[in-house]
């Protein structure tokens, strides 16, 4: 369970030179690449597609952002030089399926990239996980017993309204034999966490409270040992959320991929 | 003869009328520009049946749904009795319909109900606005107008109601008494009740039956012609509106195609895009929007489900999705004066930004799309917003200054933040 990763990731560049090709291309996704919290989760999608076997690769650094956050803010200019650069480099690659760690970059590559000449199967990756629960190829058996924990499960606005995929990540958790509680706000009523929209790069407007307050609030009125999230911005606003309210000790913020991680000892 | 002639002109004038305001918000809505929602045709039609005709996105909160559904009910049947009303309005005849027989006395007694669910939804919903005073139906943008107008359409169709009740209670009892041409027709199960508060004798019951009759009619070509000012549209427009509603997922943002041709211009010096009328990037005005937005305006009614799950409202920010609504309704008809006024092109210094929707206001937004999952009628107020966004950040370079630092460490280096690209692998080699 340490959380060093004992193989190689392989790079798209380092695949290509050894002449072979990937089955999947995992989009790691700016806070996925840099923010310390979600490296973690980052790690964790990695451990999953090695222990599966699946053949994937990322793109390191040839990878960059979506443009996403300068979409939302209004500067369709610098998405689409970002989302043309990066249409290039996928295109170059004769990439075919995409599976990111990230609900804003699954979205953005999903349904902006296509007019811009980018297509692709996209994924998220609680998507994946789902899949490969279905396929019988991850198991929850091997790791730490998550029988009977409450989970509460957050719905990231651009992976639940934005694209309704609700039952893959609850799918996931549902394997575990944990105790699921669902927030009074979830699925398509789901509460955003704050971060949206490029919310998570400036300080909120001037209001009586912070959107993630409202939100762990909700969280919290669960009771739950674990707030299940598959954002790396939910993550963090939802950790922020959780330790303003002392709870660090009793409530987990973990993304669904770690918790699959842990499930099988990975 | 006389009420005839009156009534069609009555009629005809109030009908005229209606047509020359309607134009004119068709007008208003084709200041808009293009926006192409003709594909998928079925699946459109089937999301109008579903949306606007089975009022389905109604039920989540189903005690406002049921009541709203028999005033829906009321309004869309009654009609069929609005029907025989006209007929023998023009044709100076009485309960033409009566030859029907007992399905006339079906229709009539189902009318009542009807009518009588109308009367009692809407004395609920007066309840609920003005005793109850829910908090969806208060906050900054609901000022004393759009409050009124709310409170007039509920009392007109009480009064509507009533009228329609007191004229059938007095016919029965004409019809008892075999009185002139009142003939024995229809089942009066809810106005039965009302007949021993009438008077007996036969000529104040032909007043009240007549009174309550031209009342009823004028009533209906009145609130006709409220319709154009008041919020009450949506009668009407949810059904266009839901037709030519998003169908993309949610989280996809149009893609502007005057910025992809300059993009490829950019990046590939060779490309020569076609040429294109210079616009606007992003809206200033409404007549930046497209007509599609335009006409979300026209539809909104008010009723506050967007911006009672609006999370940024909810945490007390200036933000309110139908306030977006509303003050681009209000600067459409606005415009719209101007044009009728002093002609096209006429500028009175004001714009949708700044004068009514405010910086603070379109910055608070999370797009989170809640706003759009509430509406009942599949009203997009983010579009907007992000619209107006996109006005501030390209064309003024107004952008909060976070969000210009995170711009520009996207541009310089790939990411939001100040990372080197050359960094990015090193999740997977640390710790």
């Amino acid at each position: 369970m340490s959380e060093q990763l004992n193989f190689e990731v392989p790079t798209m560049a380092e695949l290509i030179a050894r002449g072979e090709e990937p089955e999947i291309l995992f989009w790691v996704g700016c806070a996925g690449s840099y923010d310390e919290r979600a490296q973690k989760t980052t790690r964790d999608i990695c451990k999953i597609l090695h222990h599966v076997g699946l053949k994937y690769a990322v793109l390191g650094t040839e990878e960059s952002c979506t443009g996403d956050p300068a979409k939302r803010a209004g500067n369709e200019f610098l998405f689409q030089m970002q989302a043309m650069t990066n249409i290039e480099v996928l295109n170059g690659y004769n990439i075919k399926k995409i599976v990111t760690g990230c609900p804003h970059c699954f979205n953005t590559i999903k349904n902006e990239y296509p007019g811009l000449g980018g297509n692709y199967e996209v994924i998220h990756h609680t998507q994946l996980i789902q899949q490969l629960i279905d396929e019988g190829k991850l198991k929850a058996e091997g790791g730490e017993s998550f029988k009977g924990k409450k989970i509460t499960y957050h719905d990231p606005c651009y992976l639940g309204r934005g694209n309704d995929v609700y039952e893959a990540p609850r799918k996931a958790l549902e394997v575990l034999d944990a105790q699921l509680v669902e927030m009074k706000r979830c699925k398509s009523n789901g509460l955003c966490c704050g971060a949206g929209g490029a919310q998570m790069f400036k300080e909120p407007e001037k209001g009586n409270k912070d959107i993630n307050i409202e939100r762990i609030e909700e969280a919290l009125e669960t009771n739950p040992q674990i707030v299940a999230a598959s954002c790396p911005f939910c993550m963090t606003m939802l950790s922020d959320g959780v330790k303003l309210k002392d709870q660090s000790e009793h409530v987990k913020v973990l993304d669904i991929a770690e918790i699959t991680a842990r499930a099988n000892g990975l | 003869m006389i009420a005839q002639i009156l009534f069609i002109a009555l009629f005809i004038a109030a009908v005229a009328l209606f047509s020359y305001n309607a134009k004119k918000v068709i007008r208003n809505i084709r200041l808009g520009k293009p926006a192409d929602r003709t594909d998928q045709p079925q699946k459109r039609l089937m999301t109008m049946l579903k949306v606007a005709f089975g009022q389905t996105k109604m039920f989540f909160r189903p005690i406002p749904a049921f009541l709203h559904l028999l005033v829906y009910a009321g309004f869309v049947i009654v009609n069929i009795e609005v029907l025989e009303i006209m007929i023998d309005g023009v044709a100076g005849t009485h309960r033409i319909f009566h030859g029907l027989g007992g399905l006339y006395n079906v229709l009539i007694g189902a009318f009542e109900f009807l009518a009588l669910g109308v009367w009692v939804s809407c004395a609920l919903f007066l309840i609920r606005r003005n005793v109850l005073k829910l908090k969806r139906f208060s906050g900054v943008e609901m000022t004393s107008w759009p409050k009124s107008d709310a409170n007039y359409i509920l009392i007109t169709e009480i009064l509507l109601m009533t009228a329609f009740l007191t004229m059938n209670a007095a016919d029965v009892k004409l019809q008892a008494l075999g009185y002139g041409h009142y003939v024995t027709a229809g089942a009066f199960p809810v106005s039965q009740f009302l007949q021993n508060l009438l008077p007996d004798s036969a000529s104040s019951l032909v007043a009240i039956e007549r009174g309550c009759w031209w009342f009823h009619i004028i009533g209906i070509l009145a609130f006709l012609n409220y319709l154009p000012y008041s919020k009450h549209f949506h009668i009407l427009f949810a059904f266009p509106n839901t037709y030519f509603s998003n169908l993309e997922p949610k989280g996809e943002f149009s893609n502007m195609q005057s910025v992809t041709n300059e993009v490829k211009a950019m990046l590939d010096p060779s490309f020569t895009p076609e040429p294109a009328e210079p616009g606007r990037f992003g809206a200033k005005d409404v007549n930046d929007l497209s007509w599609v937005n335009l006409m979300n305006a026209y539809t909104c009614t008010e009723c506050g489900r967007c911006t009672s799950v609006c999370p940024a409202n909810m945490t007390g920010k200036l933000l309110s999705p139908r306030k977006i609504m509303m003050d681009t309704r209000d600067r459409l008809t606005e415009v719209g004066k101007n044009i009728d006024k002093s002609g096209n092109g006429f500028d009175d210094g004001k714009s949708l930004i700044d004068t009514y929707i405010s910086r603070e206001e379109i910055w608070a937004c999370t797009s989170c799309n809640a706003c759009t999952n509430a509406c009942p009628i599949n009203i997009d107020p983010l579009a907007i917003i992000t619209e107006l966004r996109r006005y501030a950040v390209m064309e003024e370079s107004q952008s909060p200054a976070s969000l210009n630092a995170m711009m520009g460490n996207i541009e310089n280096n790939g990411a939001p933040w100040k990372y080197s690209p050359a960094d990015r692998l090193n999740w997977a080699k640390e710790n």
